[in-house]
């Protein structure tokens, strides 16, 4: 008897799940925290994504100097493909690193 | 028909260089640029970094000297020659060419399609076409993806 309130944590199971669903739909990637992607050049409004600016581009660019996957960074389709040229350009003047280890 | 395109010159100078040779190899890139002047090749703008940290070594160097160089021209020709002078410079560890006037271009039109968009929105929701500074924004979802923060309308 009691086992069963713990389990259930004291509300329907069913009900809470629905709650969830409607608040940020499945979850992706196994993350705990739930957190809003957005692209960030759609939210800032940035058109051109400069490759001399390092500053705009290291936040994608995680420690290794890899180019930080879509799916985890949000950024959109469009801005993801101006990024990565952006990227490489810079890359070939040694502004960021190709790799780092 | 032969629109007006800019390049984008940026090359890294060895750390050993001199002040006057960064400026030589400046006025260098400017002769041949006069040198096309057929082709209305035009130095629009010089910008000087400095001296910076390579991300990687290069050669040996872990610094060297920035500069960048906007050159608008009719023709793809004055980029060819500068681009084979500064191969054959010892001082230039790295350069780079890139056309840039596409890109701006693009940029621009996605930049007032998205103001005539906002405006005509704005518009159709009886509020005037510019939005007021300081404006609150409440009801946006900047995105398509179907993550439960559509706007109900």
């Amino acid at each position: 008897m009691s086992g069963e309130r713990g389990g259930g944590g004291g509300r329907g199971r069913g009900g809470d799940k629905d709650k969830d669903k409607n608040k940020d739909g499945p979850r992706r990637g196994g993350g705990f925290f739930r957190r809003r992607r957005v692209c960030k050049f759609c939210a800032e409004k940035i058109d051109y994504i400069n490759y001399k600016d390092v500053r705009l581009l290291a936040p994608f660019l995680p420690e290794r100097g890899k180019i930080q996957p879509r799916r985890i960074s949000g950024t959109c389709a469009l801005h993801q493909r101006k990024l990565q040229t952006a990227i490489k350009r810079a890359r070939q003047l040694a502004l960021v690193p190709y790799v780092t280890d | 028909m032969s629109a007006s395109r800019q390049y984008e010159l940026v090359y890294l100078i060895t750390p050993d260089a001199s002040d006057q040779e960064v400026t030589d190899l400046h006025t260098q890139i400017e002769q041949i640029v006069q040198r096309f002047a057929s082709s209305n090749a035009v130095l629009e703008k010089t910008e000087n970094w400095g001296r910076r940290k390579l991300a990687y070594e290069i050669g040996h160097h872990r610094e060297a000297t920035y500069v960048v160089e906007t050159i608008n021209s009719t023709s793809g020709d004055v980029m060819k020659e500068i681009d084979r002078r500064l191969r054959v410079t010892d001082q230039v560890i790295r350069h780079l060419v890139v056309r840039v006037d596409e890109e701006i271009r693009v940029a621009d039109r996605t930049r007032d399609a998205r103001k005539a968009n906002q405006a005509r929105r704005r518009v159709a929701r009886g509020l005037p076409p510019e939005p007021a500074p300081g404006e609150k924004r409440g009801d946006q979802d900047s995105d398509d993806d179907r993550d439960g923060m559509e706007v109900q309308r």
